[in-house]
């Protein structure tokens, strides 16, 4: 059991991490890592909303859909389920913590759109957690505790390589770089040198 | 007649190079880096993605004077994701290879930021008829560079183009994740020079065209000439 948890967590954060090895959630990627403060911020919000989403979703397709047989409708009924939950969220925040709001809510309304988020939400959708996590002994079966695990952890990797890419394109803005490579070519080569690094956990 | 051509015309212009949605807007990324591994499937993710993007905005563009202004972004996502609800279906159906190699990647073309981008932008205020045009030439762009990432790493990767065994090499790094992000970023560094010299190309000409007739004022530089300085 401790076993499992423990390759949940560095499958997730490490080896099969969201921005840089699965490719989900590009855009808050490129768009939101200019600054560290930035970065960590949309961060968290990613994060809190992959919990509240797979928290609601898990259930709603394992008790609600599959028994009904109306699995084909996931899509609609996920983004929906998503947008409403981030649509919460940000009044809740903005009645709570006006200040958190000012330095969060710009960034809520993007999540709607993350793939990154959406994509946790699909991919809890299997039997056997082996077909997520790289690694697990096959037969264990998938359940919503797990799942919440997942996806608190996908968010920390998510989180990570952000703040890790908002370091590095703090130092990058400053340095002399050729006209054409200006923005995002730079950008895409400096998320190739940290993906190299992530893919040295997927050979372990 | 003329004048529907040349709208048409600097529809099909933008949506291919001067909006083009992968190389100049940099939207929808995941579905780039994530499925552009081989040439087949880079291509097979393109036309899909332009397929949701053509019925989408048509179908914005036929209701965009029901749907409320205060609502309008719920509404779009709701046809989008039923759009991407009917393509999962047929491709289930009818081309399985292509339904299990997309993988996560065809649910999440609900959230490629260029489809609700384009209903946002276009369909939402222009006729059908452009909105469709909009919708096929943004898709063919995106087609066209999905693909051209696709081959590029299917043949650096693997040696094969379009699955058929060209040379015997094997690059491993183009296959992974690294080497799309690398491929990815070099190619719009190439296209931004290659649109960059076109435009300054045109510009260049329109300038000669515009003083020669004035008289003998001296030609501005070729670009061979500025390259020197």
């Amino acid at each position: 059991m401790a076993a499992t948890i423990l390759l949940i967590v560095i499958s997730a954060v490490f080896s099969q991490n969201f921005i840089l090895v699965k490719f989900l959630g590009i855009c808050p990627f490129l768009g939101v890592s200019k600054k560290v403060n930035s970065a960590l911020s949309m961060g968290i919000a990613v994060t809190l909303v992959m919990i509240l989403a797979t928290l609601v979703t898990y259930p709603l397709y394992t008790y609600v859909m599959v028994p009904l047989g109306i699995e084909y409708l996931e899509i609609i009924f996920f983004i929906f389920v998503i947008a409403a939950l981030v649509q919460m969220l940000e009044k809740i925040i903005q009645k709570l913590s006006p200040a958190l709001y000012r330095s969060m809510g710009i960034y809520l309304p993007l999540i709607t759109t993350n793939c990154a988020i959406l994509g946790v939400a699909e991919l809890m959708l299997v039997n056997d957690l082996s077909e997520v996590v790289a690694g697990a002994a096959a037969g264990i079966t998938m359940n919503l505790g797990f799942a919440l695990l997942y996806a608190l952890f996908a968010g920390v990797g998510f989180t990570l390589a952000m703040v890790l890419m908002g370091g590095v394109r703090e130092k990058l803005e400053k340095l002399p770089v050729a006209k054409c490579m200006k923005g995002f070519p730079i950008t895409m080569v400096a998320a190739s040198f940290m993906a190299m690094a992530f893919y040295v956990f997927a050979l372990l | 007649m003329n004048a529907s051509m040349k709208k048409y015309g600097k529809i099909a212009y933008d949506g291919l190079i001067t909006n083009n949605a992968t190389f100049k807007l940099v939207l929808g990324t995941c579905a780039t880096l994530g499925m552009s591994t081989s040439a087949v499937n880079s291509f097979g993710m393109g036309l899909s993605v332009t397929v949701v993007l053509l019925l989408s905005n048509v179908i914005i563009s036929l209701l965009r004077n029901v749907i409320p202004n205060t609502v309008r972004i719920p509404a779009f996502v709701v046809i989008i994701a039923t759009m991407v609800t009917l393509l999962r279906m047929v491709l289930e159906k009818y081309i399985p290879d292509l339904y299990d190699s997309m993988g996560v990647f065809l649910p999440l073309i609900v959230v490629n930021c260029v489809i609700l981008g384009r209903a946002e932008a276009f369909a939402s205020k222009q006729p059908v008829l452009e909105s469709a045009a909009d919708g096929i030439f943004t898709g063919l762009g995106l087609t066209c560079a999905l693909t051209l990432i696709g081959i590029i790493r299917e043949f650096l990767g693997s040696g094969s183009f379009f699955g058929i065994r060209v040379m015997d090499f094997k690059i491993g790094f183009f296959t992974n994740a690294a080497g799309a992000f690398f491929v990815y970023g070099i190619c719009i560094a190439l296209f931004v020079l290659i649109t960059d010299q076109i435009d300054r190309a045109k510009r260049v000409k329109q300038a000669r065209l515009l003083r020669v007739p004035a008289g003998d004022a001296p030609l501005p530089p070729t670009d061979a000439q500025t390259e020197v300085k």
